[in-house]
Parts: C-alpha cells; structure tokens; sequence
C-alpha cells in the first residue's frame, strides 16, 4: 500500500516540481520518486496485508508485479531525457501523468474489491489517453489518442456492467465473497454471473488487447509517441495480466470448466491473427505493436492453464517480456529521431540497416531483445514461453501448445528481420550518438534478459 | 568437472579473441582451439569403455521444475566431443590464409559454435541438450550470413527458419516428455533427465506422436529427404569454415540426437514408423547421389555428397541393429574428417582459380604433386575404400540395413557406386585433363595448408586401418542401448 500512497504524493510533487526554472531537476525527481517506490514496495515482502477495509491486498505476487511494473517504468522514464531538449514537451506532466498511473496499475495488480479494479483500470487508462496524445502537433498523436479513448471508453462501460451483474449475482464486490458463492452454489450459479464474467473479461482483455479486441492496438501504439507506447505495452500488460490472474485464480476456479473454453479460443485468435498479421508490417513500430498482441496471446495460455504454476510463469513472462520490449523501443526512439527523413519517420525496417557497423553496441541489444521476444534459448523470453507452455501442458493442453509453438516459428521470421537488416544490410548513415544513461539503461535490460536466460531461478525462487 | 570445462573453455577462449582486435587474433583462437583438444584427447584416452557417463557435473538449475545443469560422456559421445575437438583447430587453421573483416567476431564465433556443440554431445538433461541444441544455431547463422557468397541473406535465413522450426517440435515432445514423469499433475516431482525419460511407459500411440515431433527436428538438422532444401544451398554460400562445422559437426547433432532421445524413448514409434523412415533416408541416399553427379559447382557437389552419406547414416541408425548403430557413430567421425578435408581441397582449388565451377578446371595436377595426394586419399576416404576411415562406417552400416531389410539394403549399397561415380568424375575433371587460363599458375599447398591436410590423411588412414580403437569405446554403450530399446 506504501507504494501507492508514495507514487500519489510524488505525482503532486512532481507538478509542483514542474515550476522550477530548471528543466534538468525533473528527470533526477522522478527517477528518485521511482526507486523509493520500488524500495517501499518490499517493505511488506514475505508478509500478507489487507489495506483500506479490505480493498487491497499485498503478498509476495502482488508485491513481484508492482516490482516488474514499476521496473519498467524506471527504465521507459530513465529513456526519457528527450524531452529535455524538446521545447513543446511537458517532462514535469508526463513524468507526474505516469507517477499516477502506475497508482492504478498497483491497485489492479493487488485488487480484493471489483470497485478497486475498476477503479485503478480507470485511473490506468485515463492517464494512458492523455499520454497517447501528448504529442499535441502532431496529427497521428491526436488520432490515436481520439481513437483509443472512445474504444477504451466502450470497454469500460462493458467492464463495468459485468461488474453489476455480478453484484447482481452475488451481492458483493469482494472476490473471495464471490469465490464463496461460487462454491456454494455449486451447479446453480445464476445466469447472471456468467453474463458478468463474460463482460468483465471482455473489458479487461481490450484492456491487454487480446484478439478480437485488439483492433486499437496497432494504431494507437504507432500514433503514441514510442516512449508512452512502450509504457503501454509493458505497464498496462503486466498490470492487466495480474488483474486477470488475480480475478480468474481467486473467484472463478470452481467454474473453470465455463470459462477455460472462451479464454482458449480467444488465445488461439490472438497468436494467428497477431502473428500472421505482424509478419506481413513494414514498420517496426505496428510489427511491435502486433508482437505485443502476440505476447498477450502467449500470456493468455498461462492463464487458460491456471494452476500452481500459472503464477510464476505469468511473472517471470511478463518480465522478461517488458525487459525486451524495452530496448527494443529505446533503440526505435534513437534510430527514428537519427534516421527519419523528410515526411517519413525512421520507423520501418530500413531505418536499421547497417546498424550493426555504426553502433555494434545498440545492434547488439536489439538482436538480444529480439531473440528474447522470439523465445531463442539463451535469453529470458525462451524461459518464459518454456514456464508458460509446460502449464499448458501440465493442464493437458497439448493441442494449444502446438498452436502456441507454430506462431513461434512464425515470430522468429518477423522478429528477425530486424536483425539481418541491422547485421547484413549496408547504409550510408553515420554513428547515432547515445547518451551515457540511456546506454546504461539498455545494457542493463541486456545483461538481465540474458542473466534470467542462463539462471533463471533467479526469479522463480520469489515466487 | 572435465565436461564442464569443455564446454566452457571454448566461451572463455571466444570472449578473449573478442576482446583482442588485432592481427593475432587467429593465432589465439588456434591455440585456444588446439587446447581444447588437448582436453578432448584427454578424455578419449582416459575414457573407459563400459556404459557410464565418465568427467560428468551436475548442479540444480531449475530448482522447482527438476531441471538440472547436467552433462557427461559416456560411449555414445565420446567420439563426437573428439570430433569436435579435433576438427575444430583445423577449421580455424584453413582459415588463416584467408582475410575476412573483423576477425576477432568471426573466430569468437567459431568457438562458441564449438562450446555449444560439445554441449548438446554431452548433456544429460534433456532441456540442456535443447537449449545447446538452439544455441548453436546462432554463431553459425551469423557466420554465414556475415561472412557468406552473393545469396546468403535469403539463404541463411530460410536455414534458420526450418531448422528452429524443426527444433520447436523437439521442445513440445520434450515438454510432454517432461510431464510423463514423476507423478502426474505433482510440480516438482518431474524430472528432465535423460535416463528418467527413457524409463517412461508411454503408449504406442504417444510413441508414435513423439517419434515424429524428434524425427522432423532431426531430420532437417541432419539432412533427410524430403527435409534437405536448405542444405545445399546454405552449404554453397556459406564461407568455407562455416560449411566446414555445418557439415562436418552439425549435422552429427541430427543424427546424434535420434540415438540419444529418439530410439530409447519411443522404440514403440520407431517399430511403426521406422520403415517410413528408413525409406525417406535410403531415398536420400540415390536422390543426393545422382544430384551430386549432374553437379558443375564443386561446393554443392560436395554438399550433395554430405546428403547422400548422411542418409545412410539414418538409415543405419533407424534398422536398430547393432552395427547400424555402430557404424553410424564411427561413420559420424570418419565422415566429418572426410567432409571438412573436402571441404578444405575445394576452398584451396577456389583461392587459386577464384571459380567453384568444375567445367572451368582441370590439369591441376600438374603444378601440385602434394595437393593430388591429399586430395586422392580424402576422396578414397569418401567413397569408402578398404583401410580407409569411410569403409568402416559406411561396410557396418550397410550390413545393418541388409539386417533390417535385404531389398533396402540392396538400394542403399548403390551409394558406394554412386558415390565413386561422383568423386572420381570430380577428381577428374579438375585433377586431370588440359589446363586451362584459370589453372596455368596454380601453386602447390603451402605449409600451413599442409598442416591442415597432412592430419586429416593421418585419420583417415588410421580409423581404417585400426577402427577398434574407436569401436571398442562405444561398443558397450551401443549394447546398453539396444537393450533400453527392446526392453
């Protein structure tokens, strides 16, 4: 609970901060304002609390996602030091904007009341609207701001009347209330519950843009500025992952058999739409925004296989996957802002060539990151997909898993088209220079992708 | 601890020749190579022929799933980590007259090519040998696509495709494997061992599913028909080093993992699907064969010849018989000898004449007295001529298939015509005959090609001529294994 009464006080602050003469204080706070949240989030570790009458709680899981999100988030603002230079950019807003967020990324990741979930997908995707159109002059911002705020606004709405009828079904907002009518009303549970979940997983799969509503994603990921778009794609995945573990592993294991049929066809949807699709992009930036479809679809089998290991694989997955998806986009905002020509952004495939003999370093992390995504062994990515996948088939879904291992073949053709550009084309271009913090960042998500690929009991042992 | 030390020494060794840029570089990797196999010698003459796995580690890796970081030798290994060992100081020496830009990365590259390769030879874990398995494919996907002829891009990454595709059925047997053991539905009580797996009761009908989730993962590594498209192309384009370990060492991943995994835990699949097998590997055999004889470029020769011997290997491997199997893993040595010595005669015909087209040849001979010799004897090598290392291999491995099915076996043994056919039409062709503007001032080996070739012709001869020294040491391992099959 520190964390989130931390990150409300120093979003406040970080507005305030915002008046000072000097640009250069905001990006020290804000990290600062990151790491105390990150230190405070331990301080209840190996401990089990019920905060605010019982809306919140905290144990070792919640406690590992609010680690990996707020991880994340360190690493995309210590990307940020753009804004620094760019005169139309608001650090001090976008900086206070993501402190905010994160809030309800916490609340959805720890979440015991349905009012709380809402509240924090909310207070998540509000500030997500915003950041998706911060780019104010610039007309694919405004777009795709426009466009996922009406979307998300549906599917609020509809995440939200499932939350009714389940009230309606069962008089409560707790989910071990509901778990307990579940189990009580055993063969007779109201129609009602079932309508609920089926919207409440509607909403919240939009949310983490699983197929058939992943229809958004592509657009606005492109439209966002890339910063705020991984930010997205890592931030609001893990968080909306952990709430769905945490509302499917608590309420509804005794109605497994309803709804583990539509979860599964929403992930076989996910991986072939994803993947066939991304595979066919000739910008990086939407293959990332499909790659990011994919990997819902690869986090989902966690789920449809929940059991006692579903936890620690969603975790570790969701890790490893932030981590690449991270220096892949850190790398997309360097080689854009390099390489983009007139009326064209550097954001397709050629904008990498020849990367490799101007800044073997930046090629090096990309190739790692791209490898991690495609679940090469060696790398975080192959453990995760490995954790994921041998639940599924502890849970008998062999079948699913061939699906999910097919799709992978077809990643590794989209992921590595990235490297042979980077690797085996040539460009005129000359050496993009790189900050020396942005370079720590990057190596740092390198060296633990491929620490997690050698050892990762590392973090299985959290679990 | 001497396993754990082969396959990390090669890292070690890769990361230093990183680290220097200058011209010394090959010199380093060299000498990290010729000590590794001073480790690897070690371990041939200080292993004890019986069915143990000898020099092994094991640590907890995955504590909670049962995965351990696992490997030793033992019989069926021992002489695939000596081939390793040996051809590896080689591949790197017939590099050393050539220039390729940033060197430090292409011989790094080599040796941790070689520390994954001793990897998946000695694993005891199921999941390491998976994650070696794909490990490897990495270092050489770059070596040849970074150093590679005009087509390499498209035709490395069609390699990389199908063969991590291949790979990926391997993982989800594997996993379903993994679950088999231990009692169902408890985690933490599986095990990925390798000797845990072939004590699994599966049913025939599970049998016949992993069977071919292996067989396709293996089949495209080694090559089999029809899984081989990319191999002669990759072969062609490839520089001559990375063809080199292609062929001379990973294939062998192939066909050594359809005896280490494949047979033992699904002997059921293979007394159902094995036939099939069998025939898809013999049709390799005359398929690759003619191919090779219609060939005017010398490195896909070469290349459809690795497809045709490598088809008898499966086909040996696949009869479950005792000298099929044998034969296979004295063939895996002899062959990748024969294969890399080729190899490297084709590479020094290619930096003298600047041409792989064997029309343009011929009257070589004439300048190169040393170079015909080497060249007569890697071929005879090659197309299995007694007291050479290739009528080991390839006589047990006919008599297999013959054991298995005489009319088989008969098709099969067209490969040593066939074989002869190929080689001495190439031998010919660019050996004998006029001169021509491209071979008018050939030179003769130079001395470090000479050290390249001399040991090569060595092998040859004495795998020929005393095979026991090496099918002793397998020998019992091969026996233990029949009898976990027919169990």
């Amino acid at each position: 609970m520190l964390p989130i009464v931390l990150l409300s006080v120093f979003g406040i602050a970080m507005l305030f901060l915002g008046f000072m003469k000097s640009r250069a204080v905001l990006l020290p706070a804000a990290l600062l304002f990151l790491l105390v949240a990150f230190a405070a989030s331990f301080l209840d570790w190996n401990h089990t609390y019920l905060y605010f009458k019982g809306m919140l709680l905290t144990n070792n899981l919640t406690i590992l996602f609010s680690a990996i999100v707020l991880l994340s988030a360190f690493m995309i603002v210590a990307l940020s030091g753009d804004f620094l230079e760019d005169e139309n950019a608001q650090p001090a807003e976008y900086y206070a904007i993501m402190l905010f967020s994160l809030v309800g990324a916490i609340m959805m990741i720890g979440f015991e009341n349905l009012i709380m979930l809402f509240v924090g997908v909310e207070i998540l995707s509000v500030s997500m609207y915003v950041l998706t159109g911060s780019d104010k002059r610039n007309l694919r911002s405004n777009e795709a701001a426009l466009k996922y705020f009406l979307m998300g606004a549906f599917a609020t709405g509809i995440l939200l009347f499932g939350m009714a009828l389940l009230y309606g079904a069962v008089g409560s907002f707790t989910i071990t209330d509901i778990k307990a009518y579940v189990l009580l009303a055993k063969g007779g549970v109201s129609l009602l519950l079932y309508m609920g979940l089926l919207l409440v997983l509607i909403g919240l799969l939009f949310k983490v843009s699983a197929a058939p509503f992943h229809f958004w994603t592509p657009d606005v990921y492109d439209g966002a500025p890339t910063l705020f778009t991984a930010f997205m794609s890592t931030v609001v995945k893990t968080a909306g992952f952990a709430g769905l573990l945490r509302l499917l592993s608590v309420s509804f294991t005794d109605i497994y058999n309803f709804w583990w049929i539509i979860l599964a066809a929403i992930t076989v949807l996910t991986l072939l739409i994803s993947n066939l699709t991304a595979a066919y992009q000739t910008s990086f930036k939407r293959m990332m925004a499909y790659s990011s479809i994919s990997h819902a679809g690869y986090l989902l089998i966690g789920l449809v296989a929940l059991g006692q290991q579903s936890n620690g694989a969603l975790a570790f997955y969701s890790l490893a996957y932030s981590l690449a998806t991270i220096s892949a986009f850190g790398i997309l905002i360097l080689v854009a802002k390099h390489r983009g020509t007139e009326g064209r952004s550097g954001e397709s495939y050629e904008a990498f060539n020849g990367l490799a003999h101007h800044n073997p370093l930046l090629a090096f992390v990309l190739a790692v990151s791209m490898l991690s995504l495609a679940g090469i062994p060696l790398t975080a990515g192959f453990w995760g997909k490995f954790m994921v996948f041998s639940a599924a088939v502890e849970k008998g879904f062999v079948w699913l898993l061939v699906v999910a291992v097919l799709m992978s073949a077809v990643g590794i053709y989209y992921y590595f088209r990235v490297v042979i550009a980077m690797y085996f084309r040539s460009s005129e271009t000359e050496r993009i220079r790189v900050a020396p913090f942005y370079q720590i960042v990057l190596i740092t998500a390198t060296v633990l992708t491929i620490v997690l690929g050698i050892a990762p009991g590392l973090v299985q042992k959290l679990v | 601890m001497l396993t754990l030390t082969l396959i990390l020494f090669p890292i070690v060794a890769a990361l230093l020749v990183l680290a220097v840029r200058s011209e010394q570089t090959k010199q380093l990797a060299f000498v990290a190579a010729l000590a590794e196999f001073g480790l690897a010698a070690y371990a041939f003459l200080n292993f004890k022929a019986d069915t143990t796995s000898q020099f092994g580690f094991d640590y907890p890796w995955l504590a909670n799933f049962g995965i351990r970081f696992s490997a030793g030798i033992d019989g069926v290994s021992i002489l695939l980590v000596l081939l390793t060992g040996l051809l590896t100081p080689f591949i790197i020496l017939s590099a050393f007259q050539r220039k390729y830009s940033r060197p430090n990365v292409f011989f790094a590259l080599i040796l941790f090519m070689q520390a994954a390769l001793i990897g998946v030879f000695t694993a005891r874990d199921a999941f390491l040998f998976y994650l070696f398995f794909e490990a490897a494919l990495i270092p050489i996907y770059f070596l040849a696509a970074l150093w590679g002829g005009e087509n390499r891009i498209a035709v490395t990454f069609k390699f990389f495709v199908y063969t991590i595709f291949g790979s990926l059925f391997m993982l989800v047997a594997l996993v379903y494997l993994y679950f088999q053991t231990g009692t169902p539905g408890v985690p933490g009580s599986h095990s990925a061992a390798i000797v845990d797996l072939y004590n699994l009761k599966l049913s025939p009908v599970a049998q016949g599913w992993v069977f071919w989730a292996f067989f396709i993962a293996f089949a495209i590594k080694m090559p089999v028909f029809p899984f081989h498209t990319w191999q002669p192309d990759t072969y062609t384009e490839s520089p001559t080093q990375a063809t080199m370990l292609l062929a001379g060492i990973m294939l062998k991943m192939g066909v050594y993992g359809v005896i280490r995994l494949l047979l033992p835990i699904a002997p059921a699949g293979v007394d159902t699907w094995g036939f099939t097998a069998i025939v898809l590997s013999v049709i390799g055999i005359v398929y690759g064969s003619i191919i090779a004889i219609r060939q005017r470029d010398i490195k896909r020769l070469i290349a459809y010849s690795s497809f045709a011997h490598v088809g008898l290997m499966a086909a040996g491997v696949f009869s479950l018989t005792e000298n099929g199997l044998q034969g296979a893993l004295v063939q895996m040595l002899a062959h990748g000898i024969n294969v890399v010595g080729m190899f490297f005669v084709a590479d020094v015909i290619l930096s003298r004449t600047n041409t792989r087209l064997i029309d343009q040849m011929g009257g070589i001979t004439q300048h190169t007295p040393r170079l015909t010799v080497y060249f007569m004897i890697l071929l005879l090598g090659s197309v299995a001529l007694p007291l050479t290392n290739g009528f080991v291999g390839e006589f047990l491995l006919l008599l297999g298939v013959f054991e298995y099915n005489n009319v088989l076996g008969a098709v099969a043994g067209t490969t040593i015509i066939l074989g002869a056919v190929y080689m001495l039409r190439l031998f010919q062709k660019t050996m004998f005959g006029k001169k021509t503007e491209l071979t008018e001032t050939f030179t003769d080996v130079s001395a470090s090609e000479n050290w390249v070739l001399i040991p090569l012709c060595i092998m040859v001869f004495w795998i020929g001529i005393v095979p026991n020294t090496f099918l002793k040491l397998t020998e019992p391992a091969v026996a233990n294994l029949l009898q976990i099959i027919n169990q």
